[in-house]
C-alpha cells in the first residue's frame, strides 16, 4: 500500500427526508480544518436516489468535490447497497480520510466498509486532529463510559475512518453560491444482489421527544428521590418552556422514558441553558451536556462532582428552591410583558 | 429448527470503575467483571425465538478464561451451550481483530451444526463502538441488520425473517434472507429473572473452551494486537472543568441571583407560550 496515492478528507453526507442532517454539516465543517491543515481537498460523498438538488449545500457548507451516486438502488439506505458504493468510490478514488456520523446510519456503513476494506476504524470521536506532515488521523474519544481520553491512530491502512459524535463539531458558515467539482458515478448494481428489502417505513405519529433540539433543558436526577419527586422538573420545564432531560440513573429508575436521557449512553445535546436538578455529575453525564451555554447545577451536597462543570451553582434542596423560582420566575416574566404593553 | 448464536462479552462496570488518578488507568480491581448489558438482550432474543421456532442457542464469547462466568449468565438466561475462544495471541484485538476471531469461532461451531442466524447487543459498555456485529456479517458474508427493536418473524422455509429496525423519529421494517446477523436495542424485550432449573443448570454447565488452535483455517497476522490497524497512542483523563461561580446566601437570595442568570437571556423565553 502506498500512502502516496491516498489523498483527500472525505465526508459521508447522510440524506433525511430530502435535507442533509446536521451532523453531516458539523463533519463538513471539521473535515474542511483537517484538509486546510494537509493542504489537501475536502469532498462529500452523497449517495441516494433524487438527491441531486443537495449537492448545493455540501459545496456551500465547505466541500471541494462532491461524489454523487443517485440510483433508484439507492431509495431508502440499506448496508449491502451503500457499501458497494463506497468501496467501490473509495478503491477508485483513494481517499485519505473518510469521515461520518456516529449516527444509526453512519456507524452501520462505517463498520461494514472498514471490514471489507479492510482498515481502522475508530468510534464515536469527539476530537479530531491531523498531522500535517504525515497525514495521520489523531482521533480522540472517551473510553472507558467517559472515564478517560484516548487517541487512536492507524498506522498502516489508508483510508483511515472514524464516526464522529453529533453536536461536537461546528459547521462553517454556509456561503451561498460556494461552488465546486460534480463527480457523478454510477454502479452496476442490480435489486438481486441485495439481500435485504425496506418493506416499510414507519414514522410515529406521536410528537417525539427531540431534547437534542431544545434551548433550555431542565433535568434531574436520583436526587430528588422518587418518580412524584421528578415532577419538580416537569413543573420548572413547563414554566421556563424547556425540553426535560434526565440521567441515565433516572431513566433505568423508569421515572422517564429513555430519549429523555442526557449523556454518554443518550442524548448529547447542547441548548442555551441546561439546569441540573439533584444529579451528582458523573462523568457520563458531563459528556453529554457540557457544551451548553449556561450550566446551572442545583443540589444538596456541596462535594457533588456536577459543581466542577456547570457555570452556577446552588446548594439547597431543590424542594425549598424550585417552587420558589417558578413563582418569581412567573411574576417577573409578568412585569416584562406589563412594560412591554405600556411602551407600545 | 434454528440455530441461532448470540455473541457476548464480559465487561468491566464502567458505572462504577473507580481511575487511578496519578496514571490514568483503571483500577479493574475496583471493576466487578458482568456480562455486557446489551449483549443480555440478545441472549434473551435468541432464547425467545427458540421457543417461538425450537432449535438451539449457542453463546461465543473471546475474552480471558474467567469469561466462562459470563457464558453462565447466559446459560441462566437460557442458552443451550457456551463457547470461550481465549488464547494470548487473541490479546489487543481492535474491532476488526475481534470480528476476524469470533468469526472463526462461530465457522467451527457452524459445521457440525449450520448457523442460522446471529445476534448481538448493540455495543459494550467498555468498548461502546458496536462495530464487531456488522464486522463478522461481512467476513461472514451475511445481510448485518443493526439497531433491531423487534423481530416479527422467522420464516425459515421460505430462508427470510422480518425485523423492526428503529429509526430516529419511528421505525422501518426489513426484510432480509438467513442467515443474518442482528445488533438488538436494549429495548427489543426484557430479561426476566433466571428461572430456578437454569440457574442450576448454569452452576454445572462447563463452556467448550478453545484456543487458537481449535479453530480452523486462522490467519495468526490477523489475531490480536497484529491484525489491529487501530493503535491506541495516548491515555488522558479529559481536563477538569474549572468550576462555576456559587450563588449563596438565603434560598430566595439564591433564587433572585438565578433569576438575574435567566433573564440575562430573557429572548429565549418571550417568544414561549404559556409563561
Amino acid at each position: 500500500m502506498d500512502f502516496k496515492d491516498y489523498k483527500g478528507v472525505w465526508v459521508f453526507i447522510e440524506e433525511k427526508d430530502g435535507e442533509i442532517p446536521s451532523v453531516s454539516l458539523e463533519l463538513l465543517g471539521a473535515g474542511r480544518k483537517l484538509a486546510d491543515k494537509r493542504g489537501t481537498e475536502l469532498a462529500g460523498i452523497l449517495i441516494g436516489h433524487n438527491v441531486k438538488k443537495l449537492t448545493t449545500p455540501i459545496f456551500e457548507y465547505g466541500a471541494d468535490k462532491v461524489y454523487l451516486y443517485d440510483q433508484p438502488i439507492f431509495e431508502n439506505y440499506r448496508t449491502e447497497s451503500f457499501m458497494k458504493a463506497l468501496l467501490e468510490c473509495s478503491n477508485k478514488y483513494k481517499p485519505e480520510i473518510i469521515l461520518f456520523g456516529a449516527t444509526s446510519t453512519g456507524k452501520d456503513l462505517a463498520s461494514a466498509v472498514a471490514t471489507d476494506l479492510p482498515t481502522g476504524l475508530t468510534a464515536d470521536t469527539t476530537e479530531l486532529d491531523v498531522e500535517e506532515e504525515t497525514g495521520l488521523l489523531l482521533a480522540s474519544r472517551p473510553a472507558f463510559g467517559g472515564n478517560i481520553m484516548a487517541t487512536i491512530l492507524c498506522k498502516k491502512y489508508r483510508p483511515q475512518m472514524a464516526t464522529v459524535r453529533a453536536k461536537v463539531m461546528k459547521a462553517l458558515e454556509r456561503e451561498p453560491g460556494r461552488t465546486g467539482e460534480l463527480i457523478e458515478e454510477t454502479i452496476d448494481l442490480n435489486e438481486s444482489d441485495i439481500r435485504t428489502k425496506v418493506l416499510e417505513i414507519v414514522r410515529e405519529t406521536t410528537k417525539k421527544v427531540r431534547i437534542d433540539e431544545a434551548d433550555i433543558i431542565v433535568a434531574g436526577g436520583k436526587g430528588l428521590g422518587s418518580a412524584e419527586g421528578f415532577q419538580l422538573v416537569r413543573h420548572l420545564a413547563d414554566t421556563l418552556g424547556a425540553a426535560v432531560g434526565a440521567s441515565r440513573d433516572v431513566v433505568e429508575a423508569g421515572w422517564i422514558e429513555h430519549p429523555h436521557q442526557v449523556g454518554q449512553t443518550g442524548v448529547t445535546v447542547t441548548p442555551k441553558i441546561y439546569i441540573a436538578i439533584g444529579i451528582s455529575g458523573a462523568i457520563q453525564h458531563i459528556v453529554g451536556m457540557k457544551n451548553s451555554g449556561i450550566i446551572i447545577a442545583i443540589n444538596k451536597d456541596p462535594e457533588a462532582p456536577i459543581f466542577d462543570s456547570c457555570h452556577y451553582g446552588i446548594v439547597a434542596d431543590a424542594f425549598e428552591i424550585v417552587p420558589i423560582l417558578i413563582q418569581q420566575f412567573k411574576a417577573a416574566l409578568n412585569r416584562e410583558e406589563v412594560s412591554h404593553v405600556r411602551e407600545v | 429448527m434454528l440455530h441461532i448464536v448470540a455473541c457476548i462479552k464480559q465487561v468491566p462496570d464502567t458505572k462504577i470503575i473507580k481511575m487511578n488518578p496519578k496514571t490514568n488507568t483503571m483500577d479493574r480491581r475496583t471493576a466487578p467483571a458482568i456480562l455486557n448489558p446489551y449483549d443480555a438482550h440478545a441472549v434473551e432474543e435468541a432464547v425467545r425465538l427458540r421457543e417461538r421456532y425450537g432449535g438451539k442457542v449457542s453463546v461465543v464469547t473471546m475474552g480471558p478464561p474467567p469469561a466462562v462466568k459470563a457464558i453462565k449468565k447466559c446459560i441462566e438466561i437460557g442458552a443451550d451451550e457456551g463457547y470461550l475462544i481465549t488464547d494470548r495471541r487473541f490479546a489487543g484485538a481492535d474491532t476488526l481483530a475481534t470480528s476476524y476471531a469470533v468469526t472463526k469461532a462461530i465457522e467451527k461451531i457452524s459445521k457440525d451444526n449450520p448457523v442460522d442466524l446471529i445476534i448481538c447487543g448493540k455495543m459494550t459498555i467498555d468498548g461502546d463502538t458496536g462495530q464487531v456485529g456488522p464486522g463478522i456479517a461481512r467476513r461472514l458474508d451475511i445481510p448485518p441488520l443493526t439497531s433491531v427493536n423487534k423481530v416479527v418473524e422467522v420464516n425459515q422455509p421460505e430462508g427470510t425473517m422480518v425485523v423492526h429496525r428503529k429509526l430516529e423519529d419511528g421505525y422501518e421494517v426489513v426484510q432480509s434472507t438467513l442467515p443474518c446477523l442482528l445488533s438488538v436495542e436494549k429495548t427489543i424485550n426484557e430479561v426476566p429473572y433466571a428461572p430456578f432449573p437454569n440457574m442450576l443448570k448454569a452452576a454445572r454447565y462447563k463452556s467448550h473452551v478453545w484456543s487458537v488452535d481449535d479453530l480452523d483455517d486462522v490467519d495468526i497476522k490477523q489475531l490480536g494486537l497484529k491484525g489491529s490497524p487501530t493503535i491506541v497512542s495516548k491515555v488522558w483523563a479529559p481536563p477538569k472543568p474549572q468550576g462555576g461561580e456559587m450563588l449563596e446566601g438565603n434560598p430566595q437570595q439564591q433564587v433572585e441571583q438565578l433569576l438575574s442568570v435567566l433573564l440575562g437571556k430573557k429572548e429565549l423565553f418571550q417568544s414561549k407560550e404559556g409563561v
